[in-house]
């Protein structure tokens, strides 16, 4: 009966996120090789096709959403850093872009850039002092410093409009009307950078600096004992992340037109967290995927006149969390990999 | 100077309700390695019951602050009977993640209930006036919140130190399997330790009620400012989490009066220094890599 666990945890193997053990990146050449470019493919057309099906505005939040994610999966699932101040990045870099935007009048590419650096920029010092500890305590001080941008936004509401947000961000984008007026258009000129950050995050994790976070991630104590600045790495992967989510919260204050406080709330963080956890951690796939899922749900949920989100994607993650810990990537995953290899393979 | 008495007195009051909150969440900590999430939810939830109670039922504060700290009990023992129990052998982070969701739950429950313009709630009788304490004025209330929650904090600290009960919750904090060989049911501990520590939680927003406008929101800020607290504290540590939630109420009281436009800043700033100089916390023991 005794159910009790002080701080350990007691699951083999990877000591911050046991479930994802399966997530190293798989040697050249591979039998999912192939698999792997039908699925980009797929993934690829899915992307373009999808404000055909879907109201274009909408389909560019899931989009930036699913970048959002992933920014943060980069963490969870490859380094075993759970951050649970993510909206730091994606809010302030969706304020930098607004105010480029808005005061120089440059193409919207451009604005996306400054956010994207300044969110990089404030990572290095919350980076630099968060790495100091691990696991939950990482949460909580994340946490703890995006509250602490919220405040100093909060603040200097001459510069962000207080508790107005920030209002009527242009779209600039060389003169091409189409792009700057129908959402439509706007959507494929912009979709361009969330694939962008979507392809960099792949190669993130597929190069030797990733196989190095995944190592950190199952053995700090080892990575280091090979040589391994394992600080540094985590800080650099912190750094990037920021970046990845900057890009993500300037492609969506662009195209909402306007940004506000609510993009800096810690509700934003746990959101983007449960999109993560939803999709599947340490999938990259699982972002999109979670992405299209609340983004879908929760427009549907407003437009329904339904007021109680909190309590559908609070009631989302408590199930997924007590009962579906791969999420949809990793639980459909697991399926397949049972099906394609019924013997061997299995016993680690 | 007489100002400067009337911050120290505001502060010790706000940090009094970050005291006991936290002592709950370095309980439940200690013995389960559970971060509660909805420790800011209860906290609203025990300002809530306090306000229904007066309003529906006519229950009078003295009596909410014995009652309500019991509903909450039980609301905690259920969470950890239904929900908390099935993770804790895992990742502390899904237990987070698990009361994270609750918290958005109970919020939404609230504020769909009961609006979200705060429920109104008088300061009890003689308590809405002002002390005169050497020429100086000091809002009774205030007073009464800092007395009361320094003598829960002594109570509790008692209960920790001179009970056979807190003997074992101690000795699972220091090392769990160790107590459990010494063959002390460690397991029969963890429901009632969860229920009571959001039972402090909810005595907390009991005694904010007359203070704070009672929102579905109230918990919101106030869950981070209290990781805040037990980073600052040291998570685990039972007089970390006491010192540093008077702490954190007085540098935001000097905050307020003082730097008004950086008071909730200087929280982060404060918990930014000592993550820099000190990362296990003031009080806390360095276990992390």
């Amino acid at each position: 009966m005794t159910q009790h666990v002080n701080n350990t945890s007691e699951t083999p193997g990877t000591p911050h996120t046991p479930d994802t053990a399966d997530v190293a990146p798989q040697p050249a050449g591979s039998r999912r090789g192939p698999l792997r470019w039908i699925m980009a493919a797929v993934g690829l057309v899915a992307t373009l096709a999808l404000p055909w099906f879907v109201y274009p505005p909408v389909a560019m939040d899931i989009a930036a959403w699913a970048l959002f994610a992933i920014s943060v999966d980069l963490l969870l699932g490859y380094t075993g850093l759970l951050s649970f101040g993510h909206a730091a990045f994606w809010g302030s870099s969706s304020y930098v872009t607004g105010l480029i935007a808005i005061h120089w009048g440059v193409p919207f590419p451009i604005a996306i850039l400054g956010g994207m650096l300044f969110a990089m920029a404030i990572a290095v010092p919350i980076g630099y002092l968060s790495v100091r500890r691990t696991g939950i305590y990482f949460a909580m001080v994340t946490l703890a410093f995006a509250q602490m941008v919220y405040f100093v936004a909060n603040q200097l509401s001459g510069l962000t409009g207080g508790e107005n947000g920030l209002q009527a961000i242009p779209i600039s984008f060389f003169g091409i009307a189409p792009v700057e007026t129908d959402p439509f258009f706007f959507y494929f000129a912009a979709i361009g950078l969330i694939l962008l950050g979507i392809w960099a995050a792949w190669r993130i994790v597929h190069s030797p600096f990733g196989r190095v976070l995944v190592a950190i991630r199952e053995n700090p104590a080892r990575a280091r004992a090979l040589g391994y600045d394992v600080d540094r790495y985590k800080i650099i992967v912190f750094v990037l992340s920021a970046g990845l989510a900057g890009l993500a919260g300037g492609v969506f204050a662009i195209s909402h037109g306007f940004t506000s406080l609510e993009e800096l709330d810690w509700t934003t963080s746990g959101k983007v967290v449960l999109i993560t956890v939803l999709g599947g951690i340490g999938t990259l796939w699982g972002g999109p995927l979670g992405a299209a899922i609340v983004v879908t749900l929760e427009d549907r949920l407003t437009s329904s006149g339904f007021e109680g989100t909190g309590i559908i994607l609070g009631s989302i993650f408590v199930v997924i969390v007590l009962l579906f810990r791969h999420g949809i990537w990793g639980t459909v995953r697991d399926l397949l990999q049972r099906r394609m290899e019924p013997r061997h393979d299995r016993g680690d | 100077m007489s100002a400067f008495v009337q911050y120290t007195v505001q502060g010790l009051a706000a940090g009094g309700f970050y005291a006991l909150a936290a002592l709950g969440l370095a309980v439940i900590f200690g013995v389960l390695g559970v971060v509660n999430f909805s420790h800011g939810a209860c906290y609203m939830l025990g300002a809530v019951a306090a306000a229904v109670l007066l309003d529906v039922l006519h229950v009078h504060f003295w009596v909410a602050l014995a009652i309500v700290p019991i509903l909450l009990f039980l609301v905690g023992v259920l969470m950890e009977r239904l929900l908390i129990r099935w993770l804790l052998r895992l990742d502390p982070l899904y237990n987070f993640l698990l009361t994270f969701g609750l918290s958005l739950i109970l919020v939404d429950v609230v504020k769909r209930r009961y609006g979200v313009s705060g429920l109104p709630y008088e300061r009890p009788a003689g308590m809405a006036g002002q002390l005169h304490i050497g020429g100086i004025g000091l809002p009774t209330y205030s007073v009464f919140v800092c007395l009361f929650s320094l003598l829960i904090c002594g109570v509790v600290w008692l209960l920790l130190t001179k009970t056979r009960v807190g003997m074992i919750v101690r000795a699972s904090t220091e090392d769990a399997d160790r107590t459990r060989a010494l063959g002390i049911n460690v397991g029969r501990w963890v429901t009632p330790v969860f229920g009571f520590g959001i039972a402090l939680a909810g005595l907390a927003g009991v005694m904010a009620a007359p203070f704070r406008a009672i929102t579905a929101d109230m918990g919101s800020n106030f869950v981070i400012i209290l990781f805040a607290v037990v980073v600052i504290g040291g998570l685990g540590s039972i007089l970390g989490a006491v010192v540093a939630g008077f702490l954190v109420g007085l540098v935001e009281a000097y905050g307020q009066a003082y730097a008004p436009t950086f008071a909730q800043v200087a929280i982060f700033v404060l918990m930014a220094g000592v993550v820099l100089f000190r990362p296990a916390g003031l009080f806390g023991r360095d276990e992390s890599a």
